[in-house]
């Protein structure tokens, strides 16, 4: 028969943590972008593996990034149980432990960097390794409470996947790896401030610098143009690039263009409309990055079975 | 902390450790089950992937050493 150490712990364990809670941990939405860019990386990239290998790739970057997710929620649980959007995670709903979940993280970061090292090569491995210190010591613990710019700095932990893929079947870093690293780079911060702006409440409450809660609406909307305009101009340079067909170059700018006409359409309204465009820019740059990826990677595809690349 | 020797029913009911010694509710031992399967499949996946790479890396090569 089993027994709880301490009062405390049934206080704070009460019926244990279920296997779902773990996996919410991993933060699994944001596992489903890091595995879709990170397969998208390693299909483009020429060669190719081993179906294999490329499987435990894709799982070890999953698993790499699933762990920064568990060690963001550890750094994160106090403001996490003041936001909306983040009260019902693991830890503020008092289902699991803050130390397990650290031991969790850290565990999972110790099997997934090495498994990845020894399946494809110890530069992904590095990289792997790097964008989980980056998003959870650079991102979490020092600049998202510090700065406004804490969504642009933090982008970058999120970019690392696409390249991590493209460098587990190349094991370099090239031209192409920095494109596609850059239009997720470039995508992060008008993604993230149209969130902000509907939840600028959310996070003043949790006392997060968002450039909304800082600089204002006007100046982040300000920003998410300039952001907007950057990215479609990067969105096309596969084309110039020579690693992208026209028709992507023509769907990449569509969407370009619309992105910059939603980030436009946030200005001189109302608040609430402003709002709902905020939710409405927020939606479609979730489709902009799905989209410009799948027809880049479909492109690619046809081009190389029918010989023409 | 508790006595190993001791059943919960044979532990006095009003000191620290009876109060600290809680049989586990269904529930509780339920979410447990399911969490020692999660690590299992976890290992044999880990096992498994391991065996696979190793082949898929080394191939017939793998046996191509002096005896």
């Amino acid at each position: 028969m089993a027994y709880l150490d301490s009062s405390a712990d049934i206080q704070q364990a009460d019926i244990g943590a279920d296997v779902s809670d773990y996996f919410a941990l991993l933060k699994p939405r944001v596992m489903s972008l890091v595995v879709f860019t990170a397969l998208v990386g390693m299909l483009l990239a020429p060669n190719g593996l081993h179906p294999f290998v490329g499987l435990l790739a894709i799982l070890s970057i999953a698993i790499g990034g699933g762990a920064a997710g568990a060690l963001n929620m550890y750094f994160d649980a106090d403001i996490d149980a003041i936001m909306s959007r983040t009260k019902n995670r693991p830890i503020p709903a008092g289902r699991i432990k803050k130390n397990q979940v650290l031991g969790f993280g850290l565990f999972l970061t110790g099997f997934s960097v090495p498994i990845l090292g020894l399946a494809t090569n110890f530069m992904a491995a590095g990289l792997l390794a790097l964008t989980i210190f980056y998003y959870v010591v650079i991102y979490t613990i020092w600049l998202k409470r510090i700065t406004p710019q804490n969504i642009v700095i933090g982008g970058a932990a999120g970019a690392f996947p696409v390249m991590i893929g493209w460098v587990a079947v190349t094991g370099s870093v090239s031209i192409e790896a920095l494109v596609l690293f850059s239009i997720v780079f470039l995508w992060t911060p008008p993604h993230f401030w149209a969130l902000a702006l509907y939840k600028k409440g959310d996070y003043e409450a949790a006392k997060i610098p968002m450039l909304p809660n800082v600089a204002g609406e006007n100046a982040t909307i300000l920003q998410i143009i300039v952001y907007s305009v950057l990215l479609a101009i990067v969105g096309v340079l596969p084309v110039v690039f020579g690693f992208a067909g026209y028709f992507y170059g023509a769907v990449a700018s569509v969407l370009g263009l619309t992105m910059i006409v939603l980030a436009i359409r946030l200005r001189g309204v109302e608040q609430k409309q402003m709002r709902q465009r905020a939710r409405k820019l927020f939606t479609f740059s979730l489709s902009y990055l799905f989209v410009i990826f799948l027809v880049l990677l479909l492109e690619t595809l046809v081009l190389r079975m029918t010989g023409a690349a | 902390m508790s006595d190993p020797q001791k059943t919960p029913e044979e532990m006095p009911k009003d000191t620290p450790q009876a109060h600290d010694q809680q049989v586990l509710s269904e529930e509780y031992k339920k979410r447990q089950r399911r969490r020692s399967a999660a690590i299992a499949i976890g290992l044999v996946g880990l096992v498994a992937s391991f065996y696979i790479l190793t082949m898929v890396k080394l191939g017939p090569e793998l046996f191509s050493r002096a005896l």
